[in-house]
């Protein structure tokens, strides 16, 4: 079998909410390992190993939770609208279970980038918020989640929430790049958040610095897949506890 | 180790980050796995009541 028949054979299981189910049992206990040994080593990294900043002091430290949930708050919610979307046109189950199960994830990165932004701008630019374009973008896109959950949980059957949240998240799209680009002063935009730094140029940031905060954005990501992971079984098992392959499963496992 | 964690003055603002960071990927990871033990305890009650009719 060529590599592109198993991978189409692997995206064909995992569509299959039973498959779905027993494929991430599998790969969970993996997962959780991973983000558990990479956030462990970020964190030491960024706390202990990595230099003082020159300007700024030790509160930069702040950094190595500040980035990676912001660079998360964006990436699952590009994930969100792309699974809801595929719900949306090809009505996938699977697709639709995967969006609501990363929304409230999504939710609570965003809220940890608004609060950790805060905990730092107040000693570093004298003020806790500012209605500028970074942050004015980040606090709707965690308005977008909220609205998305609170529609997917206002409306009683299943496949009308699915469709009402899911254009919800496709309209919410627009933000993303707003975020993104809205420390772009090319662009036009004023703000005192500072701009992005490329952190494989060691002309801008030094290795010692840039390699823990790497880690913790690949020790986040996997901890997104692995919340995410947890969630989506939840959700699959039930919506599907009147089939017999879940009541099967009910009589053998014991946890 | 005093110097570490006094973070150069700026103790409050650090460390109340990590504080707010490890409490969300608590809750992150609390919720789902209770959710999980509720429906399970459940589904097997809706179960055994359905094998006694």
């Amino acid at each position: 079998m060529t590599v592109l028949q198993t991978l189409r054979n692997f995206y064909h299981r995992c569509a299959s909410p039973r498959h779905f189910y027993h494929i991430a049992g599998r790969a969970l206990p993996w997962l959780a390992v991973c983000a558990a040994l990479l956030i462990a080593a970020g964190v030491f990294g960024g706390l202990v190993l990595a230099p003082t900043h020159y300007d700024q002091g030790e509160v930069y430290r702040i950094i190595y939770l500040h980035v990676p949930a912001a660079s998360l708050s964006l990436m699952i919610y590009a994930f969100m609208a792309t699974a809801a979307g595929i719900g949306l046109i090809w009505k996938i189950k699977m697709a639709d279970i995967m969006a609501a199960s990363a929304a409230p994830i999504g939710a609570s990165m965003t809220l940890l980038a608004l609060a950790t932004g805060s905990l730092w701008g107040k000693p570093t630019w004298g003020t806790w918020w500012l209605w500028d374009a970074r942050m004015t973008s980040e606090l709707v896109l965690l308005f977008l989640y909220l609205g998305f959950i609170a529609l997917q949980r206002a409306i009683e059957d299943r496949r009308t929430a699915s469709h009402a949240s899911a254009i919800l998240a496709l309209a919410g799209v627009v933000n993303v790049p707003i975020v993104k680009f809205s420390v772009d002063p090319e662009l036009g935009f004023r703000t005192l958040h500072q701009g992005s730094t490329a952190m494989f140029d060691s002309q801008q940031m030094a290795p010692s610095m840039a390699v823990p905060l790497l880690l913790n954005i690949a020790g986040f990501v996997f901890f997104f897949l692995t919340v995410l992971l947890l969630r989506a079984r939840n959700e699959v098992l039930e919506r599907e506890r009147r089939a017999s392959w879940v009541r099967k499963l009910l009589e053998q496992t014991d946890d | 180790m005093t110097e570490f964690f006094a973070m150069g003055g700026k103790a409050v603002y650090v460390w109340t980050a990590y504080a707010l960071g490890a409490g969300i990927i608590a809750w992150n990871i609390t919720v789902p796995l209770r959710r999980r033990r509720r429906i399970l305890h459940r589904l097997r009650r809706l179960q055994a009541r359905e094998r006694q009719r």
